[in-house]
């Protein structure tokens, strides 16, 4: 699957969670939006991944 | 004095945002605590691979985070840019800014209006930042936006109060805080505003690239409050044609 923009792998049928534990992505930082929805935190648990996912993972930065 | 500024029904004692870009993590820090800062700006990026560290961090408790929309070119991007914003979870705060010029970086007020009417439905308390324009910022608070943020000169310019009069037209006309932003170069500009009636003042590139960025900030928290307490106090009359002696005029040494 696409991970903010490039090519990921990932367990197919692993959850959200065990997919940004397993990157070492710090949830409380976070947002993240799966093939243009925006994933509420409480979902990440529920949430599967498939083949052909396209994931943005954002976090907030020094601007403006 | 109880002068507090109230944005979205949330009270604020300083009167100094802080944009957090063009800052050092450890920096952010000092600038924050020597401006007096109760609310800064952040951007919203795709995570980056490498460290783990955030922003976030380095924010003191009890400050109020404002995201920007920055990078969005139009309302929807802006909109989408909101939403990933207030999923991360730190609140309903959101700036609105929408630039598709990459040369004046000025913003444009028409898709502004527009997510501020969508924004403002799904419950942000919205910041538009805008070029001042009276119909624009009318436009906007009738959208739902929580205050309105005119530019003084192009973002990261340090260029001062290009648009006074027309920033002054807004004060005098709308009802809700309008925040300078974008422009404001020194501490004197920020204290003219405000000398004026401007409610807050936002500045970061005019801090950031001070030669003493922490004293800078210090200077600008200064400028803001005396600003502010002038303009309470009530400036006094200018003549435009004469004088007007301040010394008595009876009682001289001669006759």
């Amino acid at each position: 699957m696409i991970v903010n923009g490039k090519k990921t792998d990932f367990k197919p049928g692993e959850s959200l969670s065990e997919f940004l534990k397993e990157k070492g992505y710090r949830i409380e930082v976070i947002a993240v939006e799966l093939n243009g929805e925006i994933i509420a935190k409480e979902s990440f648990d529920t949430t599967l991944l498939k083949e052909g996912d396209v994931m943005e993972v954002v976090t907030f930065m020094g601007g403006g | 004095m109880n002068d507090k500024l109230i944005i979205g029904g949330h009270e604020f004692n300083s009167r100094f945002i802080l944009g957090s870009g063009k800052f050092s993590p450890e920096m952010t820090e000092t600038v924050l605590k020597n401006g007096g800062v109760e609310m800064a700006t952040l951007a919203l990026r795709r995570v980056n691979e490498d460290g783990n560290e955030s922003i976030l961090d380095y924010m003191p408790k009890g400050i109020t985070l404002l995201p920007n929309t920055s990078g969005a070119r139009n309302a929807d991007e802006a909109v989408r840019i909101a939403r990933l914003a207030r999923a991360v979870g730190c609140g309903d705060f959101v700036k609105i800014e929408v630039v598709h010029d990459s040369k004046y970086l000025l913003p444009d007020n028409y898709e502004t209006v527009k997510a501020t009417e969508i924004l403002a439905k799904e419950g942000f308390i919205v910041m538009p930042y805008m070029y001042p324009d009276l119909n624009a910022a009318r436009d906007m608070v009738n959208a739902g936006a929580a205050a309105i943020m005119p530019l003084a000169a192009p973002i990261g310019s340090n260029k001062g109060l290009a648009t006074k009069d027309f920033i002054k037209i807004l004060i005098d006309e709308l009802d809700v805080p309008i925040i300078v932003d974008a422009g404001i170069g020194r501490p004197s500009q920020a204290c003219e505003a405000m000398e004026m009636g401007v409610d807050a003042i936002m500045a970061n590139t005019a801090v950031a690239t001070a030669a003493d960025v922490g004293l800078m900030a210090t200077a600008f928290r200064l400028a803001i409050e005396a600003g502010r307490a002038a303009y309470l106090a009530g400036l006094g009359r200018v003549l435009e044609y004469k004088g007007e002696a301040s010394s008595p005029l009876t009682g001289f040494l001669r006759d």
